[in-house]
């Protein structure tokens, strides 16, 4: 096995701050690190337990709790009714109850919520409740949903060039249909919150939430209560993927909902296999594509419908769709395009956001039709992909134009790996190989950085330094493993230009930062860190003025600041070491009674979108990379390994290599679940059958790639992301979209007949289906 | 009362023995640093490391407490995350497991760094050669969802390198020698012995005893490892009437006996690995083993509970199937004997009365001229139940099959074996004409359904290419 890591040749002391890795690491390895579960419980903590629908669709004619309610140690059992407020927890569109009115719409609805003296008691109650629900008709295919009319909002098309003379205009026109499944987040912290009553009606929420503001904004709601009697406070989550974006919400609502009843605290953490029946996934689409090439094999034109399973309600769905659109060309240049979506609702929990955020699924639809066009033009797909990589000044179909690394990324990893020679070796291999093949396929990414709601691309920070030289920050980031904790730490320690050790990163609290947007769309250390970086410099200021003050107060001129330098603590004048340090500095300004604090805010300059015209410049800037992906299966049991992943990634000038490297590898493991082996059962009564660990699997030590490479593009580019160094969460989770096709081909390579299905994930099963596509064994 | 070390503190406490050591040790002990992920064994968020004595040595195993009763625990040392932290006042406050995982950035959100710093140690405490592939393969239960896998190998191999200079000494005195683990642990052993000498211990243990008012006899739940138990009846476990089989020295070992391998029903899969009458009867046993389960559950899960809890799939039973074992069932007065192949009467029902439990497993070792191979296909290799698995033993006159004997997972609902597909193969010759028959025999003894591990469809095809990796690999064992 080979692990190489290569890194460009970045000033990495300059650039990280002294920091290098994740400051976490020490509280992780030790098991101290504080999770939801982990909160030092109050005395008098209630335990909560939802009761949910076990239908999929339908009028509740009964709810029957008396029995339950009976039961030792059950205090209440509330239901809809117990809502003082708004019974609405839809952050986008209020369509979604906290807890089922008259109707249910997905197995796993919540619908009572029992409150006990603990968990255990909690949950023995729940089986004494009773429902009758009439059935109603329940939809799970999003095709069936919107020809039945139901979308969850109006359709939305972006239209780039002149799509009916380009067809005109093509040598090859391919059409078909591609699909793909849902992914759990299996965050290995299940959901969950924890309530506690405070004087005057104010509750304070510890929440597993990426968006603290959402739990407290949709708290206010249902208890009609204002905000500012919400304190919602999160340390840290053990994975949220997007998972708990939106989703953690609910849990939330419902301990302060007790809360605000009982006066007592309440505390709600999930089992797994609740979290599993009840809470939305990644969303699974089926889409209609039809692409035209002209004889230089340009994409000349290009038309896709997506079709979105939204689930029963809206939730994020909007934006995960929208999201969809913007990358439906994903790494390409196409002039004419015309891309819609639909946003299907159907009887399944809501679907929600999951790294990529709908951005994988467009991509998805892309490389189905390149694939296809490939295949029928006997050539590998790199052929096409390379032909089409964006330059910069290229239109995207939303009218942005590309700052564009596509190429350089292609150029570097044919450069680094040789991909013809790469492709020769897998022909070679298969030739000789009867029971084994191997199948190569590449990957391009391009991933716009941005909430692509501009008015959500915001953040506030909050910096003390305190009397003793130490620092304290507060943001609107959630940290959840993504490192955004360390590398706030480090711009403060950059631009203080102090120890690390010295700062500290509190929690995420919704009193100490407020209006928060959620810790989502790769982008919460470039918002919270430039804010940080602005409230920072502000108090360097200040300190320097100080400096300039107190230096000037013995050499009888007045010292420019411009002259004053903070380095590693110690303050320079005109380069010359003076006897002022950081801490004494600090008591100074303390003393002379000036701020050593400020609340910042940033808002990247230059995005806008206009979602009438469906044009604008959604981004501050893109992502870019390319992966070359080859996998071997085996044809006798339909079994598979990923042989290597070789990745060239834009990652600017990046801040942390360590985490940034974490989070590349991580991305395109879990991108490589989604497309192999996790995949989402639902029966037709929309009941979940992969409901557990046992049943929905997700990639082990053992399924991981034997290589994966990664090397950081060098760039000089400038860019808006924090000291350059580019959005890393999401992007390489796509390069995972690489090992579907790479399986696809290995399967031809051994049944060239094999007619296999646009449709992942690329299970055994699928693959074994796809090698011996008569049910009959085949000959030996 | 139940006796056990957690970490340095000798515990005795009188609650439940069915209630699950997780939750002892999160909320009884506060204990934090052992998470819950999934209650099923099936992510090592919990995993925590179990010392015993055995022979007077003591050996350390990973096991997912979530699954572990307290009643399991009795007499041994428990170790959770707070156990391996390095004395206050060791520099950096990191044990060399620690700082590895730390220098490899092999942690994200942290949530399952515990569980696979406690595997990593667990290796250390193992007798297992120091290489990168079994410090891997030490983690093969833990899930991280981050999935910063490659940073975890990273760890992995400095750890094998740092176990390197062990040589022959003995784990424990090594680690604790090296400060790779705390100092208490060389004193462990000691402790333990003056705890089990103790009367008590066996005060949990015990085999069912039929109840002198036999109209109010309820038959208590038999607990072996718990790996299945606990996660099909979790809810009902902690206040159950139960029996710990686990530790039952009498229901223990793997011997020969003339061409007999004569097992109790408390071997673990680990027994099964660690054997070397197993091991010289089924050379490939290790590459079977590595496909059933994760070590942690390996540790835990015995082979009585793999035939008892009667999935339709299970690896073991499987296995067992295809080597026509026998078992000797007691209700604590009679004995019986009865094939495994005749155990299951239908989905979850078996020929077991209230009472009877199973006191030892024996088959016939295979001879020289017999080809036994186990094949298993899941959705994913490792760490996951079989979509369809199979075995297969083939006692050779020259190229004629003397005896077959076929079992099949997954495709009805009982472990099958295949009576007519074993019946039709006796006398005859290998050929690819015989094996294409063999398959379509093995289609009409089978019933597979569609589920989360497949279509129907899929398992039929299944089915016969295990039958044809069968053949293919008596034909090329070790490759294809």
């Amino acid at each position: 096995m080979k692990n190489k890591t290569t890194i460009g040749k970045n000033k990495l002391s300059l650039q990280t701050g002294g920091v290098e890795g994740n400051m976490d690491a020490y509280t992780h390895v030790r098991g101290e690190s504080v999770y939801l579960d982990d909160i030092p419980i109050v005395n008098g903590t209630l335990y909560a337990a939802a009761f949910d629908s076990p239908v999929a669709h339908g009028k509740i004619k009964y709810l029957d709790t008396a029995e339950a309610e009976k039961m030792e140690g059950v205090i209440r059992i509330f239901t809809a009714k117990d809502i003082p407020g708004e019974n609405q927890i839809g952050g986008i569109i209020p369509d979604e109850e906290l807890l089922a009115g008259t109707h249910v719409h997905f197995c796993g609805m919540p619908v009572a919520l029992v409150i006990a003296v603990s968990e255990e008691k909690a949950r023995a109650a729940l089986k004494k409740i009773e429902i009758n629900i009439e059935p109603l008709p329940i939809i799970t295919d999003p095709r069936e949903a919107k020809e039945k009319g139901e979308l969850i909002i109006k359709p939305r098309t972006f239209l780039l060039g002149d799509l009916d003379t380009a067809w005109q205009q093509c040598e090859h026109i391919f059409e078909g249909v591609a699909s793909s499944g849902g992914q759990e987040h299996l965050y290995i912290e299940t959901q969950g919150a924890y309530a506690i009553p405070q004087e005057n009606g104010t509750i304070r929420i510890y929440s597993s939430t990426q968006g603290p503001t959402a739990v407290q904004r949709t708290t206010a709601r249902v208890l009609n209560i204002p905000m500012n009697k919400v304190e919602v406070d999160t340390t840290r989550l053990g994975g949220g993927f997007g998972g708990k974006e939106d989703q953690a919400t609910c849990w939330a609502v419902l301990c302060a909902l007790a809360t605000y009843h009982l006066k007592k605290p309440v505390k709600y953490s999930l089992h797994r296999m609740e979290d599993m029946r009840m809470t939305g996934k990644r969303h699974p689409y089926t889409s209609d594509f039809r692409i035209g090439l002209n004889k230089e094999l340009k994409i000349i034109a290009y038309e896709a419908t997506f079709y979105q399973d939204a689930g029963a309600a809206a939730d994020l769905s909007p934006a995960v769709m929208e999201r969809t659109l913007f990358h439906c060309t994903n790494s390409y240049y196409v002039p004419n395009v015309k891309a819609t979506a639909y946003s299907c609702r159907t009887n399944v929990p809501p679907n929600t956001a999951f790294r990529g955020f709908g951005g994988p699924q467009g991509m998805f639809v892309i490389e189905a039709a390149i694939a296809k066009a490939a295949e029928a033009l006997g050539i590998p797909a790199s052929d096409i992909q390379q032909r089409n990589l964006l330059q910069t000044g290229d239109e995207f179909p939303y009218g942005q134009k590309a700052e564009s690394e596509a190429n350089e990324c292609w150029s570097k990893a044919n450069q680094l790996y040789r991909i013809k020679e790469l492709q020769k070796e897998v022909e070679a291999f298969n030739a000789k190989n009867k029971w084994h093949k191997k199948g190569i396929a590449l990957m391009p990414v391009c991933f716009g950085i941005s909430f692509t709601k501009t008015l959500m691309n915001q953040a506030r920070s909050l910096v003390h330094v305190y009397t003793d030289g130490s620092v304290g920050i507060s943001t609107g980031a959630v940290e959840m493993g993504q490192g955004v904790n360390t590398k706030i730490v480090q711009v403060a320690a950059k631009i203080f230009s102090i120890d690390p050790a010295k700062v500290k990163i509190n929690t995420t609290n919704t009193y100490r930062i407020a209006n928060t947007s959620p810790t989502a769309a790769s982008a919460a250390a470039d918002l919270n860190g430039k804010a940080t970086e602005i409230a920072c410099q502000a108090i360097l200021n200040r300190l320097k003025q100080v400096a300039s003050d107190e230096l000037s107060a013995g050499s009888g001129g007045k010292l420019p600041v411009e002259t004053i330098e903070i380095k590693n603590e110690l303050v320079y004048e005109n380069g010359h070491v003076t006897g002022l340090h950081w801490k004494k500095l600090v008591m100074e300004t303390y003393t002379r009674r000036i701020s050593l604090s400020e609340h910042a805010h940033y808002t990247p300059p230059g995005i806008h979108f206009d979602a009438g015209k469906e044009k604008g410049h959604p981004f501050a800037y893109h992502v870019y990379g390319t992966s070359i992906i080859t996998v071997t299966i085996d044809c006798l049991r339909g079994i598979y390994e990923i042989d290597s992943v070789k990745v060239v990634h834009d990652f600017g000038n990046s801040m942390n290599p360590m985490i940034d490297l974490g989070q590349c590898e991580g991305g395109i493991v879990q991108g490589i679940g989604w497309m192999t082996m996790e995949e989402l059962i639902y029966d037709q009564e929309g009941k979940l059958k992969t409901n557990a660990l046992s049943t929905y699997k997700v990639p082990d030590i053992y399924s991981v790639p034997k290589e994966i490479s990664v090397h950081f593009l060098d760039t000089k580019k400038s860019n808006l992301a924090i000291f350059n160094s580019k959005a890393v969460g999401e992007p390489p989770l796509m390069y995972g979209i690489g090992a579907y096709f790479a399986l696809r081909n290995a399967v031809k390579a051994f049944n060239p007949e094999a007619s296999i299905p646009l449709d992942a994930p690329m299970t055994p099963e699928k693959v074994l289906m796809s090698l011996y596509p008569v049910s009959v064994p085949a000959n030996l | 009362m139940i006796h056990f070390i957690l970490n340095e503190e000798e515990i005795s406490t009188s609650i439940p023995p069915g209630m699950v050591l997780l939750d002892f040790i999160r909320y009884h002990r506060h204990l934090l640093g052992t998470k819950i992920g999934c209650r099923e064994g099936d992510c090592g968020a919990c995993t925590v490391l179990v010392g015993k004595l055995l022979d007077g040595e003591l050996h350390y195993e990973s096991m997912t407490c979530c699954l572990m009763p307290i009643g399991n625990a009795q007499g041994k040392h428990i170790v959770t995350i707070e156990g391996i932290n390095p004395a206050p006042g060791v520099v950096n406050g990191l044990n060399p497991v620690q700082q590895a995982v730390v220098n490899a950035g092999a942690t994200q959100c942290g949530f399952c760094t515990p569980g696979f710093v406690m595997s990593l140690a667990g290796f250390c405490l193992s007798n297992k050669e120091a290489t990168k592939e079994n410090a891997i393969a030490a983690v093969d239960g833990n899930i991280c969802r981050c999935t910063g896998y490659k940073s975890i190998e990273r760890a992995a191999e400095k750890i094998a390198e740092l176990m390197k200079t062990r040589k022959d000494e003995a784990p424990v005195k090594f680690v604790s020698e090296q400060n790779i683990l705390p100092a208490y642990f060389s004193s462990v052993k000691s402790k333990l012995l003056s705890l089990t000498n103790d009367q008590f211990l066996t005060s949990l243990a015990g085999r069912p005893v039929p109840d002198s008012h036999p109209d109010s006899y309820r038959d208590p739940i038999v607990v072996g490892g718990g790996t299945d138990l606990y996660v099909q009846k979790h809810d009902d476990m902690t206040h159950a009437d139960t029996r710990f089989l686990f530790d039952d020295p009498a229901l223990k070992g793997i011997t020969k006996e003339g061409n007999k391998c004569v097992m109790g029903p408390s071997v673990t899969v680990t027994d099964l690995k660690n054997s070397a009458i197993i091991n010289e009867a089924f050379p490939e046993f290790q590459q079977y083993a590595k496909l059933v389960s994760s070590t942690p559950i390996r540790n835990m899960a015995t082979i009585a509970g793999n035939f008892i809890n009667a999935s339709p799939i299970g690896d073991f039973t499987v296995f067992f199937l295809a080597l026509n074992a026998q078992l000797v069932l007691s209700d604590g007065k009679s004995k019986r004997e009865l094939p495994l192949r005749k155990l299951y009467k239908g989905y979850k029902q078996l020929d077991k009365r209230p009472g009877e439990y199973i006191e030892r497993v024996w088959f016939e070792l295979p001879g020289k001229n017999t080809f036994f191979h186990f094949e298993k296909v899941s959705k994913r290799t490792h760490l996951d139940i079989a979509s369809v698995n199979s075995a297969i033993s083939l006692s050779m006159n020259g190229d004629v099959i003397a005896h077959a004997g076929i079992s099949a997972g997954g495709v009805g609902p009982i472990p099958l074996y295949l009576q007519k597909t074993s019946a039709f193969l006796r006398r005859r010759t290998i050929s690819e004409e015989i094996i294409k028959d063999a398959i379509e025999m093995a289609q009409t003894e089978i019933s597979p359904i569609s589920d989360a591990r497949g279509s129907k469809e899929y398992k039929r095809l299944l089915l016969g290419q295990l039958i044809k990796a069968h053949f293919i690999h008596l034909n090329h064992p070790g490759g294809e």
